[in-house]
Formats: C-alpha cells, structure tokens, sequence
C-alpha cells in the first residue's frame, strides 16, 4: 500500500491527477469555511462599529496573556504540522510521527486554556444567557461582545476538536506504513486544514482580546 | 446498439441487485436516481402544502384553518420546496447524472463525498420532517429575526437544524462538481467545448460554495440565540434585527440563482437539440452564467428596500439588480436567436423548453419591477411577489427540470415514455401555471398582501382563478409520475442517441455501463456541432419512438 498507485482510486487516469482533484478540492472546501467563518466576523465588525466603547471595555475582561499565550501555543502547533507534511514528504515516518503526536498535544495545551477560561467567565457571570451580569451602561453591548466570544471561539474549538480527530486518524494510518514520499495526501490535506484553524485564531485574538488595550 | 433487447447488455442498473448496492453505491448515476426519488418525495410532500394554502384561499374567510395553521402551512411550504427540491433536483439529479458523462469522465472526482452528500441531504429532511411532524414551524422559510430567535413558540430550532445540515449536502455537491470539471476533463474537452450545461453547473457550484456557509453560520447562530439564549440578534441588549436578514439573503438571493441556473443550462441543451443547430453565441451564453453568479452575490440588498436600510443602500442595490437582467436577457435572446431558422420539432422536452423561454421571461420582467425602488414600495410583501418568485421558481425552474428530466429519461433508464401524454402533460402544466400565478400579479398589484389566511371579498374571483389553475397544475405534475414509471416496464427501448442529440452522454450505450464509456472519449470538436447534420434527414433518420 506505500505505492501512490495502489490507493489511486477508479475515477483517476493517474496518481498525478488523483492528488491535484484532492488539492483543489481541499482549497475550495476551506474557502467555504472562510465564508462560514465571515458571518460571523461580519456580525462582528457591525456591532463594534456600533458599539465601540462597549466593545473595548467588555475586551479588557478576558485575559490577554492566556489568549497570547494559546496564540503562541497554536504558532508552534503550524510549525510542527509543517514539519510532519515535510517528514512524510521526505518518507520519515518516525518523525512524522512524533511531529502528529506534538501537534496534537499542542492542539490540546491549547482547548485546556480555552476552557479554563470560559470557566473563569462563567464564575464571573460573564456567560450571555445564562448568568450575564454587567456595569449597567455597558450591559446590553457587552452581552452582545460576549455572545460573539462564545460562538466564534467555540466554532474554532470545535474546529480542533475535530482537527484533533483527524490527526488521531493520521498518526494510526502512519503507524501502520499507509504514507510514503509518493503518497501522503492525507498529511498534506489535513495540515492545511490544520493551518487554516490557526489562521482563524490568529485573527480572532486582537479582535476579542487586544481592542481595549490602547484605551 | 439500436433496438437491441437491453437487458443482455450489462449497465450501471443491472451491475448488481438490492437494496444495499443502492444504499451504498458510489455510482454518480445511482446517487442520481437515489436524489431523483427523495426530491420527488419532497416535491409531493411540499405540493400537499401548497394544496392547503390554495383550498383556504377559496373563499375570503378563514374556514378551511385558523391564521396559526396557515402561518405553517405556508412556511413548511417554503421550506421544503425551496431547501428539499429546488436547490437539489437539476443538480443533485441532472448535474450529477450528467456532469461526468458530459465531460468524459468515469465517476465525479470524490465518489464517497457524493454518497455522503445525499445522506447530510437525507438527515436534515429528517430533522424538517420531525419539525413539521412535531406541529411545524411558522416563521416563513426567511426565518426573520427577533421573531424566530425570540418569540416564535413552533420548531424552530429543529427546521434551522435541517436547513443547516442539509446546506452541507449543496456545499460538499458544489465542491465536488468544481473539481470534477477542472480535473476530470477527457482528452480534448478543452472549457469551450464544455456543453453549456457543465457552464452553468459550474457558476452553480461556485454559489453553492460561496454563498451556502454564510447561511449555515447565520442559521447556527439562530439556533444558538434561540437554544442557550445568546444574544446576537435581540433587539433588547442593542442587537440589529436587520444583520439576519443581511446574512440570510446575502444566500438567500444567490440561491435563487441556484435555482435557476441549471434550468438554464438544462434549456441550452434542449434548444439547439430541437433546433437542429449550434447554440447562437456559446461563449456569451457560458460567461453569462458566470456573470448571474458573480452580480448574483452583489443584490441582496433589494429584499430590504422597506426594511430602514439606508436609501443610499437601497440605490446601489436598485441598479446592481437591474444588472444582472443582462446576462439573464442574453441567455434569452440567444435561445431565441438559436431558433431562427432552426428546424424545429415539439418533442416533449422541447414544450417544457419554450415554455420555460416564455414563464422566465415575464418572472424576469416582474424581477425588474421589483428590482425599482419606487415600484416596490407599492408592491412589496404582496402577492406581485408572490407571483413573480413562482415564475422563475416553479415556471422556469421546474420547468426546466422537468424538460430535462424528459430528456435524459431515455439515457438514465433505456427507455422511452409515451411521447403523446408527455406533451400533453406539458401543455396542462403550463396552462394550469399560468391559471395559478397570473392572477397573483393582478392580487398583488390591487394590493392583497401575502401571508394572511383571510382576504377582502372583492379579491375572491382571482383567488378561485388561482386555486383553479393549482388543481390543474397538480395533474400536471401527477401525470409524469405516472407514465414516467409505467414506460420503466412498457417504454420503447430508446437506443443510445434516441435525439440524435451531440454530446458525449449520447455516444455511450443507455443506460450506460457502470465506468460510463468503454473507452475513454476522445473529443475533437465543439459541443452543439448540429450543422453538420440535414435538417429534414435528421428528422426522418430519428426514431419515431415507439
């Protein structure tokens, strides 16, 4: 099974155009995740514009160095994702192994903060819906602020959780010899999967954490 | 191949048996005809609605069912023809069947995904059945905030679930049918030799992948507001009732697009085939669909004229709408031009064709109407509306499904269906169409706003005129079920080119093998070459099929 032509699936002429239908495929799927993403970030934007004062003072109640701290965590986790598309492209499968196994930690380093800090939220009765309590001038807003809090860092947790199902699902398929410098699409789709999720982050941590910090 | 028996043949029918080769199958023709019977299924169940709401329409009082009744009735109307037929059936159905056959290709490029595509499909039915089963849901398919976040006490949560889930069935179709086309070409199939059909299904997949997720996410958002009480679209903690209804139609327009445009590229494939010639303008026919598509994301706006959004706003969205009648007009004039001086025959599909030319035209109209500021104050959230959607929704699109469904019916199952009740059955749609919807115009325009249950008595005459014409309509769409599923049995075997249609879907045997051709195709000249062929042979030389 190591041969790029013993997975090439009936519908290919060639292995070539096997793994180029799975690239595009795989760009085109993370743009409608872009999409996805940009609704939210869309409901964002129009509420900060509204409500820019409400936004920056309900910001400075999360806490900036966990958030810098998961930013960094995520960074290292791209570049141990670069890493194992490069071990498997280079056909070592010890290190892309090790290399999964590292990113997958990462992945996890990082929902351990995360939900620490939603539970620090909930004790501070900053959870919309449920228990939302809040300086009276800033209330309404600032549950707003919160409920985009909740819903895009939960749509991106849930992002790596399900990246993390798919790593578990990489690391069995390297274990047992599926991938070789020939054929090793799996790596090279899920990484970019991988890097889109951090990209996410990287855009969600100044917009949630940093807009009160110049006031 | 002619008139020989089919059954000694073996084909992608009767490659294997039961109900797990179907239900497991990863055969692009098959998951067709798993789509073709699940769309008919919510087809029927979406018509039993809109039989409801014309039999209350009747009489000006509320006597058939009471205000709350009717608000459901006519929201899971909505729903379940907008999100469980329109959007799938050419498609899901036709695209699928067709796209690789038509580009020489053995399978779509992700077979699986494909299967799974129809299953997310099947599983977000499920969840709007249970809605509807579970006493329904009332807030209109447009599922406007505050009201269905808030304060709507029916199965929200459960119909958004569905709608949601089964976005996902379009995004992974889109997806599929993009790479397929850039990826699976045969040798020589260069973009314009691509049949106009492929075109159109091409600008479809890019909607389907740009605009679906926006509404998927706007929906989830719905759902959590409504489940754990977030607050992203209550006006009471400063939340902006009009984002939604941004979010939702920034899909919700392209999606009419997704509606139509495969009709349209169903009709480019009828017209010069019952014409006898090459399609007038290939190249503006296939960059105006990509036109819709890309202008179709710019219009949303125009659902909004009298909702407060800025005047300014309003404007630009004005003329970014009357844009898009551009292409919309080019497609028609081009049909047209295809015509002159064609030969032309009235074979079924043909009927549906011209009558779909017809319907799109005056829907298209009346979108420009609507499209002017001023005109839609008068006519907004009347039954104008009302009249005009269902012109390009059920007159063209289902129209052109339908004709599509005529055409291709010989090389999806082998065999023909009586050629006589199928123009009759055209004929009754079409006429019982126009019985239904043209009064609409002349409601909406005096005024009869949409979605109340109860009318002034004055109003009464058009209302039974309207409902006249849906029973009409409803034998109209009975008689191909009928007929389609006795020629299954009884047909003429159709032989594998019974139009003596070019395209490469015709150069295989039908219905074709499994792999779709036994060699990979060669293809060495331009889609529609019909001038090669003498109009009055072609006609003698095609199977009188009986």
């Amino acid at each position: 099974m190591s041969k790029a032509e013993a997975v090439r699936a009936h519908q290919f002429d060639d292995s070539g155009q096997q793994h180029e239908a799975s690239w595009i495929g795989m760009w085109v799927f993370l743009a409608t995740e872009i999409m996805f993403f940009g609704g939210m970030f869309m409901g964002y934007i129009l509420y900060r514009s509204l409500y820019p004062a409400a936004f920056a003072n309900a910001s400075n109640h999360l806490d900036v160095w966990l958030g810098g701290i998961n930013t960094a965590v995520l960074i290292c986790s791209s570049f141990t994702m670069a890493s194992a598309v490069h071990s498997a492209a280079a056909g070592k499968r010890r290190t892309l192994v090790s290399c999964l196994l590292l990113t997958m930690a990462l992945g996890l380093v990082f929902l351990g903060i995360k939900f620490s800090e939603y539970y620090v939220k909930f004790v501070e009765h900053l959870v919309p819906g449920i228990s939302f309590v809040y300086e009276q001038r800033f209330a309404g807003p600032a549950e707003i602020f919160f409920s985009f809090y909740f819903a895009m860092t939960g749509m991106h947790a849930l992002h790596m959780i399900i990246g993390i199902g798919l790593l578990t699902y990489l690391v069995v398929n390297s274990l047992r010899g599926r991938f070789s410098p020939s054929y090793h699409t799996p790596v090279e789709m899920i990484g970019l999967y991988w890097h889109f999720v951090d990209i996410v982050w990287i855009f969600l941590f100044p917009l949630l954490y940093l807009v009160g910090r110049h006031l | 191949m002619n008139g020989q028996p089919v059954a000694r043949r073996e084909h992608y029918l009767n490659v294997s048996y039961g109900v797990k080769s179907w239900l497991f199958t990863t055969d692009h023709k098959r998951i067709a005809w798993l789509y073709l019977v699940s769309v008919t299924f919510f087809f029927f169940i979406g018509g039993l609605f809109a039989t409801l709401i014309r039999l209350e329409l009747l009489t000006p009082q509320g006597d058939l069912v009471q205000a709350e009744t009717y608000n459901k009735l006519f929201t899971m109307h909505g729903v379940t023809m907008i999100f469980f037929f329109l959007i799938p059936s050419i498609p899901a159905v036709l695209g699928n069947f067709l796209i690789p056959m038509m580009i020489g290709a053995r399978d779509l490029a992700f077979p699986r995904l494909n299967l799974a595509s129809w299953y997310i499909y099947i599983l977000g039915g499920l969840f709007t059945l249970a809605a509807a089963a579970a006493g329904g849901v009332d807030t209109g398919w447009t599922f406007y905030t505050p009201y269905s976040s808030i304060y709507s006490n029916t199965n929200v949560a459960l119909t958004v679930v569905g709608v949601f889930i089964t976005g996902f069935s379009s995004i992974l179709t889109g997806l599929n049918f993009v790479v397929t086309i850039h990826k699976m070409r045969a040798p020589g199939m260069t973009w314009f030799r691509l049949p106009l059909f492929v075109w159109s299904h091409y600008a479809t997949s890019i909607i389907f992948i740009l605009g679906t997720p926006v509404l998927a996410i706007s929906l989830a958002l719905v759902a959590v507001e409504r489940l754990l009480n977030l607050g992203i679209f209550d006006p009471a903690r400063g939340g902006d009732p009009l984002l939604f209804q941004h979010l939702f139609w920034f899909y919700s327009h392209p999606a009419v697009y997704i509606m139509i445009l495969p009709g349209m590229g169903v009709i480019s494939e009828l017209i010069p085939c019952f014409s006898r010639k090459r399609v007038f303008g290939y190249e503006f026919v296939a960059f105006s669909s990509v036109a819709i598509a890309v202008i179709g994301f710019l219009v949303w706006g125009h659902h909004m004229f009298v909702s407060g959004q800025s005047v300014y706003a309003g404007m630009v969205f004005s003329l970014l709408s009357f844009l898009v009648a551009i292409p919309s007009a080019i497609k028609v004039f081009n049909w047209t031009a295809t015509l002159y001086k064609g030969s032309i025959s009235y074979d079924a599909p043909m009927l549906y064709a011209l009558g779909f030319i017809g319907l799109f035209t005056i829907g298209g109209l009346t979108g420009l109407f609507l499209a002017t500021l001023g005109i839609d104050i008068h006519v907004h959230d009347t039954y104008f509306v009302i009249a005009h959607f269902h012109y390009i929704m059920v007159g063209s699109a289902v129209m052109a499904y339908l004709g599509g469904i005529h055409f291709w019916w010989p090389k999806m199952t082998g065999r023909m269906y009586s050629e006589g009740w199928a123009r009759l059955a055209a004929l009754i749609i079409f006429i019982g169409f126009n019985l239904t919807f043209f009064p609409q115009f002349v409601l909406g325009y005096l005024g009869m706003p949409r979605r109340y249950h109860v009318y002034p008595p004055e109003f009464q005459v058009l209302n039974v005129m309207s409902s006249a014409g849906a029973s009409i309509l409803a034998v109209g769409y009975v008689l191909p079920l009928v007929y389609m599923i006795w020629s299954l049995r009884y047909g003429a075997v159709a032989g594998k080119n019974p139009w003596r249609a070019t395209g490469l879907e015709w150069e295989t045997p039908s219905p074709p093998p499994t792999d779709n051709f036994e060699v990979t195709p060669l293809v060495t000249e331009e889609a529609y070459a019909y001038d090669a062929i003498e109009p009055e042979a072609a006609y003698a030389g095609r199977p009188a099929h009986v």
